[in-house]
């Protein structure tokens, strides 16, 4: 759909003649959608580079499983710090900021409502997010040695959940209130339905975290008798970063495949309230994630206990996967035209709802229990599966966008080449370790898992997988802020008005 | 020269958002019941999971508060009265609002703020006449937790208060978008006490 550029109402921008410091300044008290949007994407780039960054060291520390170049102890801080950046300093900032960047304009207001409180929110996450991370440098976080730093690290993810609870806030008033008149919620793009149920969805269950970080805190900082201290943290906040509640943080990324498809096959989507009720569908996850419990599904007992397993396990676990399925059908539905132009940035968002439908059927055999699956590095793979593919498809959004907010576009060979190497780095980093986990490879842990199968390959090829994505995640950043600061200047969104394919 | 800027398309009309306050309320208050109730649940499930043992009436009990704390019952009920005025006060700014009457919304405003404070006094008597010490254990970590969150949010009401009073001592009388939005966020304030006051103070 067409996006309406208008100009930001609210406060002052810089200008030419500012300078560094005025530029600074201009950015750091912006009111600008815009702006607020860019700077929760770019600093989830950075956490993006750490956590892919972790993910690289932990692949390596995994190959030989006799020797360890890290110190032990490390390494349960390794695990969380990969764990707490996948969930609250990739996949739900880079969806906020897209949210934040492009929904107001697509629903056709001129800014974001409660602009200071989205900022706030900014602030709050940006700071709690870097108190994480030097928390869990220090020998904080879950296991953490350092008792001040573990304080630490809950404080840090206390306010990271609250700045993102705040602009979560901002996003839902703008799409429900902000609306062009006679715009009925049915007739937003498909993005903006999906920023609004994602917004909600994390409305609604970070919260819970909170509550549940609160208890941590108290408990942690004076007694340490009810949650287990520091070996409690992902215990009981573990929830808030493992599936199904990571398909609530990626809601906004299968809506951004809903509103490509129709731009590729230059026709208005079939069923578009199906699509629509695809993406509801997903935020059923919210049910079974606020309950803090597995919903695994067990084929023993009477066939009562069968369906008492199932009828949760289903709920929580396979209808959001209907969700998903629906819309990818829907948009398969809307290429089977004469009229295709493939433009590139459908290439990466593509195969990245591919990677996030395989997580989440990955997600489904690993909660029935005869697999054998939990607690293996199946789970891990899973993670890596859904976050992943979520930066792939969040790529795929910042090419297809990027002429609406910053006036340049980036180049198609570019996200192409960018989005294909990412899937296959994708694909080598989890596949391998889906396979480690049917052969019981422990999760969360560097040692000790000789099995029967080539442990040493499929632990090399993730690892190896993990590097290449690091390398997809450098080239991108380095193609976006070339591109983004000094390519040319296109008018309107060439992406759909044809004049780029 | 024409600059990418110029070739987007015009700005459409301002468009007037609709309630954009009561619905950010709207949020805010389905996120403070979310982390009320949250918690409320996490109590649920310690005290469950907590031993059993007899109790006064010899019925056998969960051992879940000390047997040396008692709850101040005159307090703790008094308390949840004081919320429940609150909320009628918040409704009663809302009602004099619609009907412009700016003295009334005003003393409205200002009355529930004194009522949260007074609020907030009766949960500071409450915990001196506990006399529960948090490191002591999970009982009073938790209790200290839950009712230390809905003590910070009763504060946020109050700020709440004051802020909508002197926008509406100030002259903003129509606008009644923050007085209907206060109303709310005191009806969640109250309906979240009440539960929290049943579970923790009276079921015990």
């Amino acid at each position: 759909m067409t996006t309406v550029n208008l100009p930001s109402t609210l406060g002052a921008e810089a200008t030419a003649d500012s300078g560094f410091l005025g530029s600074v300044g201009a950015w750091l008290t912006t009111t600008d959608h815009k702006r607020i949007g860019r700077l929760f994407i770019g600093t989830a780039a950075l956490w993006l580079l750490a956590f892919v960054g972790v993910g690289v060291l932990l692949g390596f520390e995994r190959i030989d499983s006799k020797t360890l170049t890290f110190n032990e102890g490390m390494m349960t801080q390794l695990f969380a710090a990969s764990k707490t950046l996948a969930s609250f300093g990739v996949m739900i900032p880079l969806m906020l900021g897209l949210a934040l960047a492009i929904a107001p304009t697509q629903v056709g207001s001129r800014s974001v409502m409660f602009a200071r409180n989205a900022m706030m929110g900014f602030f709050l996450w940006a700071i709690g997010g870097s108190l994480v991370v030097g928390s869990l440098i220090a020998n904080g976080g879950p296991g953490g040695g350092n008792a001040h730093m573990v304080d630490l690290y809950l404080l840090g993810l206390a306010l990271v959940i609250v700045g993102l609870l705040a602009s979560a806030v901002s996003v839902v008033a703008t799409v429900l209130s902000a609306r062009t008149a006679g715009t009925d919620l049915a007739d937003i793009p498909s993005f903006s339905w999906s920023a609004l149920i994602g917004s909600s969805s994390l409305v609604l269950t970070l919260p819970v975290a909170l509550g549940t970080l609160i208890y941590l805190a108290v408990d942690h900082h004076y007694t340490r008798i009810a949650f287990d201290g520091n070996m409690g943290i992902i215990k009981w906040l573990g929830w808030s970063m493992f599936q199904p509640q990571t398909f609530l943080y990626i809601i906004p990324a299968i809506g951004i495949l809903a509103e490509l498809a129709p731009v590729v096959a230059r026709r208005t989507q079939p069923l578009r309230g199906g699509v629509f009720i695809g993406v509801g569908l997903i935020s059923v996850a919210l049910l079974g994630s606020v309950t803090q419990n597995v919903h695994g599904f067990a084929w023993t007992g009477t066939l009562a206990d069968k369906a008492k397993s199932f009828v949760p396990y289903a709920l929580f676990n396979l209808l959001p996967i209907l969700g998903v399925v629906v819309v990818l059908g829907l948009a398969l539905l809307a290429l089977k035209s004469d009229s295709i132009k493939m433009i590139a940035p459908f290439v990466p968002a593509f195969l990245g709802g591919g990677m996030i439908l395989t997580a989440m059927l990955g997600n489904a055999v690993q909660l029935i229990s005869s697999a054998n699956l939990s607690g293996t590095v199946f789970e891990e793979a899973v993670l890596v599966y859904i976050s992943y593919g979520t930066v792939l498809v969040a790529w795929a959004a910042i090419a297809f966008w990027g002429p609406t907010l910053w006036g340049r576009m980036l180049p198609a060979k570019a996200v192409v080449g960018i989005g294909a190497l990412g899937f296959v780095a994708t694909v080598f980093a989890a596949l391998p370790m889906y396979i480690a986990g049917f052969a019981d490879q422990k999760a969360d842990s560097i040692k000790d898992f000789d099995y029967s199968g080539p442990a040493k390959l499929w632990n090399t090829v993730s690892a190896a997988g993990h590097a290449l994505f690091a390398v997809c995640v450098i080239a991108a950043i380095v193609v976006a802020v070339k591109s983004f600061a000094t390519g040319e200047r296109v008018a309107g969104n060439p992406w759909i008005d044809g004049g780029a394919q | 020269m024409t600059t990418a800027v110029d070739r987007v398309l015009p700005a459409g009309p301002t468009t007037a958002a609709r309630h954009p306050l009561f619905i950010a309320t709207g949020s805010v208050v389905a996120a403070g019941t979310m982390l009320m109730f949250g918690m409320l649940a996490m109590w649920f499930k310690f005290r469950d999971a907590s031993p059993l043992r007899a109790g006064n009436s010899g019925k056998m009990i969960h051992d879940w508060l000390p047997a040396d704390l008692k709850i101040p019952e005159v307090a703790t009920n008094t308390l949840a009265i004081t919320m429940v005025i609150a909320a009628i006060m918040g409704q009663w700014a809302v009602y004099s609002a619609t009907r412009k009457d700016s003295q009334h919304t005003t003393l409205a405003l200002f009355i529930t703020g004194l009522v949260g404070i007074a609020a907030i006094n009766a949960q500071v008597a409450i915990y001196k006449q506990m006399e529960a010490v948090l490191a002591d254990g999970a009982y009073q970590t938790m209790f200290y937790a839950i009712t230390g969150t809905m003590l910070v949010l009763i504060c946020a009401g109050v700020g709440f208060s004051f802020v909508a009073a002197f926008r509406v001592l100030g002259g903003r009388v129509a606008d009644r978008a923050v007085v209907t939005a206060h109303a709310l966020f005191w009806y969640f304030l109250t309906a979240a006490f009440i539960a929290l006051w049943f579970v923790v103070y009276v079921q015990k």
